[in-house]
């Protein structure tokens, strides 16, 4: 069995944020009606998390859940755990009209941390960073740059990111680039 | 700039999250359609000057297809909702009359 590595090695950073791409992390798929209610009892069981409401996120223990449109879900989970995950999902979400795919290996996921993290990802991101606009529990899909990315804060100083994998270097240049010393904007 | 609210998901997404899709509420015309009726479908548009249907789709963001109402001429916009019509809703219709009285689109009014 080969070795797991992620996409940069957990290459870091430091500048207005500290930058880290996040290593290894289970990340699976759900597609179903997220208001379904089989759907989200199956989910719900074998998580142990309350579903999220539209664009919400919900953590517990060692899993996410996020709310990535009507009709998907994004689940983290520990990387070691990602195929059993998939297996319990899948046998409890039974003949409901649902999918479950494990896509850790085609995501990154960085981490940004810091007090000026929204200054940083409001250079990438046509989204209001500000905090009346922006608060831990919610996910944003938009873009960085030129690539697709989904960024949610897990508390009030510390941004995940997503992006798909093969974008991950373009990511990481981004990310460092906004963060470069000396460049705050000093908006929020 | 062009901002739309995608009635999926509920952001405000600006116009370089979404992708145009052109005109709204096309019959889709195919085999055993008339020549006129298909060749309509294919090329007849509108090109109005004010109010105007179109479909986007929020491509980076939730990935779904959703509807707009809104005037060519000042960008401003009426409202958004459902893929899943094939005319649009009263609730827009009525924002639009507030806005435009008289106003008519298609066989829509
Ligand atoms: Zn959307």
């Amino acid at each position: 069995m080969s070795e797991p590595v992620s996409a940069l090695n957990r290459a870091t950073f430091d500048g207005l944020a500290h930058v880290q791409e996040a290593g290894l992390q289970g990340m699976i798929t759900l597609r179903g009606t997220v208001l379904d209610e089989g759907f989200a009892k199956a989910v719900s069981d074998v998580t142990g998390l309350a579903l999220p409401g539209q664009r919400g996120v919900v953590s517990g223990g060692d899993s996410t859940l996020v709310w990535m449109s009507p009709d998907e879900l994004l689940l983290l989970c520990p990387h070691g755990d990602t195929s059993d995950r998939v297996a319990k999902l899948t046998a409890a979400l039974g003949d409901t009209h649902a999918l479950v795919v494990d896509v850790s290996d085609a995501r990154a996921i960085f981490t940004l941390s810091g007090p000026q993290l929204r200054e940083v990802v409001a250079k990438l991101a046509p989204v209001d960073m500000s905090p009346a606009a922006f608060q831990p529990g919610t996910v944003r899909r938009t873009r960085f740059a030129q690539v697709a990315a989904a960024v949610w804060l897990s508390d009030a100083e510390t941004a995940q990111i997503i992006c798909f994998r093969s974008v991950a270097p373009y990511m990481f240049a981004l990310l460092c680039n906004a963060a470069t010393p000396g460049t705050a904007v000093g908006i929020f | 700039m062009l901002i739309l609210t995608c009635p999926y998901c509920g952001v405000k997404a600006e116009e370089t999250e979404l992708h145009g899709g052109g005109e709204a509420h096309l019959t889709r015309f195919g085999p055993e359609s008339s020549d006129e009726a298909f060749e309509g479908y294919l090329f007849q548009r509108e090109n109005p000057k004010g109010v105007h249907f179109e479909r986007w789709r929020h491509a980076q963001g939730c990935g779904k297809w959703f509807h707009a109402a809104r005037c060519t001429v000042t960008l401003e916009v009426f409202g958004t909702y459902s893929a899943q019509t094939s005319e649009p809703p009263q609730n827009i219709r009525d924002a639009i009359s507030a806005k435009r009285p008289g106003w008519t689109w298609r066989s829509f009014a």
